[in-house]
């Protein structure tokens, strides 16, 4: 019998990535929305650099990052005693940088589009700007919400080669699904191989599907 | 009693300019701004909204808006706004607009009774046409009880009989809630229906101020009738010609002698008016 822990590894990874980095990315993108500051496009290069570099190049420098022998390795291992690398917390950070400009980018998209004087009627109504993001901005861009969430999360279980760099293949802690059907194809395991990818390949359609469906018919509405 | 003495540096289509204006408005005033696009009315209202920094001041009844050091957020200043594309919240039925600003649920209520709209106050904006998204703004703007009710061209984009109801309402809801309002406007029939000062702005600097009959009555010298048109045709009849003119939304025909159709061009904007027929001796 198939082990499925990879794959649920895959989807905890996914989920736990999905929800920091829309902590994180939300007043991002509401910050590069609403500035006409210089340093806007500096801040959206950098957060889209994920895309165009090779997974291994960002995998090397998380690693170097994170190592202990890095500035901010030793802080963490001398002040909190964590380690980041080759374990599941290490996969989270790798992660959320990898998949960071698939969750800001459409956020960003969605809060440019919207009618600058609609936010500016709730900022004249007295409300906060934390207000009109949550009662005003986010429920009118509710298609680049569910592209973003959905998206990044697609886009963390695909991942393959920042997580080989960072987590390794530990199984029960960073052997994740596209890492397991690596290794089985390497150790010539076409059969699991087989199972595993149409599994992915099955998942990834009904998500993406899903996406669709749901952002056609708000277009209408 | 509003002092407004701001200047803001504009880079407008016609280059660098200048937006220089001090103006003095006494409570429960309705003013209208008019004056060519681009000539800085909606800035005006936005530094005034505090929608956009300017240097200068501005003081509402004793308290500072703005000046060398205090510039009051936009959520500060009690003030309500009509955008001329209303900027509803599209997330929220017509009720929640209103109740959004204050949970005020009397005033809301009262506010839709009064412009007709309680019917719809449980449908979301896009289904509601553009009259009644508007006057949904204006109430929307209302529920705070502003001291300073700003304008931007709120009717431009409804068809005329939409704009005299509406203008009735925005008279009855100014003079009920005792609001200092300021309009922009293009339209003279609604400014003379509403307003109790015009103010005409020309590349951000007040060009004229008065009473609307002062300001928009063109009448001068001896006419008693005088309309600028523009000349859409000249049509021959047997010996004579006649000039076609638009004036406003009515087309009239005028009859010209030979001498005055040599000057006249089609699209020409000409101006149509006539002279007292009775003698005066003295």
């Amino acid at each position: 019998m198939n082990d499925f822990t990879p794959f649920l590894l895959s989807f905890k990874l996914a989920t736990i990535t999905t929800i920091i980095l829309f902590i994180i990315s939300l007043p991002l993108a509401w910050y590069l929305s609403q500035t006409k500051s210089k340093i806007k496009p500096i801040l959206e290069a950098i957060t889209a650099l994920p895309i165009v570099l090779p997974p291994s190049v960002l995998g090397f420098y998380i690693l170097v990052g994170l190592s202990q022998n890095s500035p901010i390795g030793s802080f963490l291992k001398d002040n909190f005693n964590i380690e980041l690398i080759f374990n599941f917390s290490g996969l989270v950070v790798a992660s959320c940088v990898y998949s960071m400009p698939f969750m800001v980018q459409p956020l960003q998209s969605g809060f440019e589009s919207l009618n600058r004087n609609m936010l500016e009627a709730s900022y004249i109504a007295g409300k906060s700007q934390i207000v009109t993001i949550f009662r005003v901005a986010l429920p009118n861009i509710k298609p680049a919400l569910l592209t973003a969430t959905i998206i990044t999360f697609a886009h963390t279980i695909g991942e393959f080669g920042v997580v080989l760099m960072v987590g390794g293949n530990i199984p029960n802690e960073t052997k994740v699904a596209s890492v397991a059907i690596y290794e089985m194809v390497e150790t010539m395991d076409y059969g699991s191989a087989h199972i595993y990818s149409a599994i992915m390949v099955i998942i990834s359609f009904i998500v993406l599907l899903l996406v669709y469906l749901f952002n056609n018919r708000k277009r209408f509405y | 009693m509003i002092n407004i003495d701001i200047e803001k540096e504009l880079h407008g289509a016609g280059g660098e300019m200048l937006l220089d204006i001090n103006l003095h408005i006494k409570q429960n005033e309705f003013i209208a701004i008019s004056g060519k696009s681009g000539s800085g009315k909606t800035t005006l209202l936005r530094v005034l909204a505090g929608l956009e920094k300017a240097d200068g001041k501005i003081v509402v009844d004793d308290e500072v808006w703005l000046d060398r050091n205090i510039s009051l957020a936009p959520q500060k200043r009690k003030i309500g706004f009509v955008f001329q594309d209303y900027a509803l919240f599209s997330n929220m039925t017509i009720i929640d607009n209103l109740l959004f600003v204050k949970r005020d649920m009397e005033l809301a209520n009262y506010l839709l009774y009064v412009t007709e709209l309680s019917e719809l106050k449980n449908r979301f904006p896009d289904s509601l046409s553009g009259g009644q998204r508007q006057r949904v703004s204006l109430c929307r703007a209302l529920m705070d009880r502003p001291k300073l009710l700003l304008m931007d061209e709120p009717l431009s984009a409804l068809d005329p009989a939409m704009r005299l109801k509406l203008q009735n309402e925005i008279l009855t809801l100014h003079r009920e809630f005792n609001i200092t309002t300021i309009m922009v406007s293009h339209d003279p029939s609604e400014i003379y229906r509403l307003a109790n000062r015009v103010v005409v702005l020309n590349l951000g600097k007040i060009a004229n101020i008065g009473t609307p009959k002062e300001v928009l009555l063109e009448t001068s010298g001896s006419q008693k009738f005088s309309f600028e048109g523009e000349l859409l045709d000249i049509v021959r009849v047997d010996v004579i010609y006649i000039a076609i003119v638009a004036i406003g939304q009515q087309i009239v025909e005028v009859v010209l002698s030979r001498q005055e159709r040599k000057h006249l061009r089609i699209g020409d904007t000409i101006r149509v008016s006539t002279k007292a027929f009775s003698p005066n001796i003295s």
